[in-house]
């Protein structure tokens, strides 16, 4: 509040006005609990007056606006954003992570800042992508001794990958491209061919999400290019693309913005993952699962969230019943993202065809939750049995030492998991598996 | 003076005094001072910045600076010349150069008369789309997220509207989801006010 005494007088109308503007009213009501501590608003006309320095008051929890809090709990709202050169691997926070008995941990790779997506080569490299930085990355290994290299470099949000007899698919901000034969030429890797840029250009969720499906078609995320927002025709869905980039049609919408799925081993049904609105409370909504039983079914966004309730915003006139519900609700703002089906051989039988999910973590929650791998295991029927913590303790103290991304499975059946805060990979397994050399 | 050039003048008068100072860089590269000769020159020597549509760098957070440093160096943000100007400079250089520039003083905020009207409508929108959330209650920034207090008028037009129409990228997107629901007149009126704040 501002001290009048500490104000020129000459300043003294000037001060009265910029107080009157900067104080919410929540504010005079707690300092004089009166309907109004300030005087009657003077009835001057709203006359330029001379610049002065505007101090902020101490915001406070606006009437009728619930949605805003104070500042300290404000502050824990804001994004978290991930160290820009990643950590050095004695600095990884592996000995802090948590898993089921019998399974370990291990550093798998370091030194790749903003490691996202993760996608294994038919000659066993592994791939991963950027999201805020430009660059895709190989990992060999060669005789448990592993080396990474950039293979492509200069990218826009080259977030999404996808492998397909020889040829690596990258879903940039507003374009596919593709590297053919790149196993063969990880040192000299040939220019990317674009085979597909029918994309709006958008900052907000316009990082892809890619895979290949079971029907050899390219699978793309179409994010939302907003918060909470009627989306353009053309976005809030998951695309599917003919390798050649002909053929584009929906595979599903009403999807906020997905950035992980996968097919079911047996039934070969999508399963995808779907970012839940922020903003809205701590609680709520919650990230989904979803599953497509027939292509081009609406999953409810910006209408409904997590299939039971409509938005405070968008929600009018409709029900949530108009629209598909997920199959499971993964937290509130826990963000999760990449997925895959266990198919390997490593891990115990109960884990075959469960899913594995990366979440990365929230941000627009006070106490963070995610920042972890869960595992979802599902009932013949495809619907969902049983959702467990799996790779845990990245947070602690409300603090992130790391965020999974994404999680691959490799040929052996060890569970690869990217980390874009830390800028690094890492691999599980199982029983008395050795952990690899470095 | 530069103070009532136009932009276009200012730009070549910009691209003039980065020539002179690009080749100081060479003669200086070794110390911190004489690497951020050439930075100051056009973004003020004490934070505040004089010349249209350049930002004044005082008081912004030096995690903030490194990571609009590193944008630049990867070209990640394309702006001429600081992509040219980063080139060459390893991550050490980028979080001491950015160390430095944040213990700048913050600048002062703009002169010339307050609009009442002008500065309750931004008020209202600021509230509308917690822009102090992340910006913080004075809006000295932290972490990630800049300083807005006392900014230039026309760099905070700028940016908005680059974030608004898709050219510039943030690190993060968060920029991006706020704009997409903002019109340019109101973009007017929240950089009418921030450049106004202390």
């Amino acid at each position: 509040m501002i001290t009048r005494s500490l104000i020129p007088q000459n300043l003294l109308l000037a001060g009265t006005l910029a107080t009157l503007l900067v104080v919410p009213p929540a504010f005079a009501q707690q300092e004089g609990d009166k309907p109004a501590a300030q005087p009657a608003a003077p009835s001057v006309a709203p006359e330029a007056s001379k610049p002065m320095p505007i101090q902020q008051p101490e915001p406070t929890t606006v009437p009728g606006r619930p949605d805003i809090p104070n500042a300290e709990v404000a502050k824990q709202l804001r994004n978290v954003a991930p160290l820009p050169f990643g950590a050095p691997e004695d600095k990884l926070p592996v000995s802090q992570l948590k898993l089921p008995k019998g399974f370990k941990v291990e550093v798998y790779a370091s030194g790749i800042p903003n490691a996202r997506s993760l996608r294994l080569g038919d000659k066993g490299t592994v791939f991963v992508s950027n999201r805020l930085l430009d660059k895709v990355y190989a990992i060999v290994d060669k005789n448990g001794k592993r080396e990474t290299k950039v293979i492509a470099s200069g990218l826009d949000r080259p977030n999404g990958l996808a492998f397909h007899k020889g040829t690596l698919y990258i879903a940039e901000g507003t374009k596919i491209s593709k590297l053919e034969m790149i196993e063969d030429n990880l040192d000299n890797p040939p220019k990317p061919v674009v085979i597909y840029s029918d994309f709006l250009n958008h900052q907000s969720h316009g990082w892809k999400f890619m895979a290949l499906g079971p029907d050899n078609k390219l699978y793309v995320n179409v994010g939302s290019p907003c918060n909470i927002c009627e989306p353009p025709e053309t976005n809030g869905q998951i695309r599917r693309i003919n390798l050649d980039g002909s053929g584009a049609e929906v595979a599903a919408r009403g999807v906020r913005n997905s950035v992980g799925f996968d097919w079911h081993p047996v039934t070969k049904e999508l399963y995808f993952t779907d970012n839940g609105r922020d903003w809205l409370s701590e609680d709520l909504p919650e990230d989904e699962l979803n599953r497509v039983t027939k292509i081009g079914q609406h999953f409810g966004f910006p209408y409904c969230h997590q299939g039971n309730f409509t938005d405070r915003e968008m929600g009018w006139g409709r029900s949530c019943d108009e629209f598909e519900k997920p199959v499971a609700l993964l937290g509130p703002h826990s963000a999760a993202l990449g997925m895959r089906f266990y198919t390997g051989k490593m891990f115990p039988s109960q884990y075959q065809n469960a899913i594995f999910i990366a979440r990365h973590g929230s941000w627009n929650r006070t106490k963070k939750i995610g920042g972890d791998v869960i595992v979802v295991k599902l009932n013949k029927d495809g619907s969902v049995k049983s959702q467990d913590p799996f790779l845990t303790g990245f947070l602690q103290n409300n603090e992130y030492s790391g965020r999974p991304v994404d999680v691959q499975v490799l040929k052996d059946g060890s569970l690869l998991v990217s980390d874009d805060h830390a800028g690094a990979v890492y691999r599980v397994t199982y029983g008395s598996t050795k952990v690899a050399a470095r | 003076m530069l103070g009532v050039c136009g932009p276009w003048q200012a730009l070549s008068l910009v691209s003039f005094v980065v020539l002179i100072f690009l080749s100081a860089l060479r003669v200086n590269a070794d110390t911190l001072e004489g690497r951020l000769a050439p930075c100051l020159a056009c973004h003020g020597a004490n934070g505040q910045s004089t010349i249209p549509e350049v930002p004044s760098l005082g008081g912004q957070p030096a995690f903030y600076l490194t990571i609009q440093l590193l944008m630049f160096r990867e070209k990640l943000w394309v702006v001429e010349p600081m992509n040219q100007m980063m080139q060459g400079l390893k991550d050490d250089d980028l979080r001491s150069m950015a160390a430095y520039l944040a213990k700048l003083r913050p600048p002062e905020p703009a002169d010339g008369s307050i609009d009442p009207v002008r500065m309750e409508r931004a008020r209202t929108l600021i509230e509308q789309h917690r822009c102090n959330f992340c910006h913080g209650r004075d809006y000295s920034g932290e972490q990630n997220v800049p300083r807005l207090a006392g900014q230039r008028e026309d760099y905070l037009v700028k940016a908005l509207r680059e974030y608004k129409n898709n050219t510039r990228r943030g690190y993060e997107a968060s920029m991006a989801d706020v704009l997409y629901l903002i019109s340019d007149e109101q973009i007017l009126d929240l950089a009418y006010f921030l450049s106004r704040l202390r």
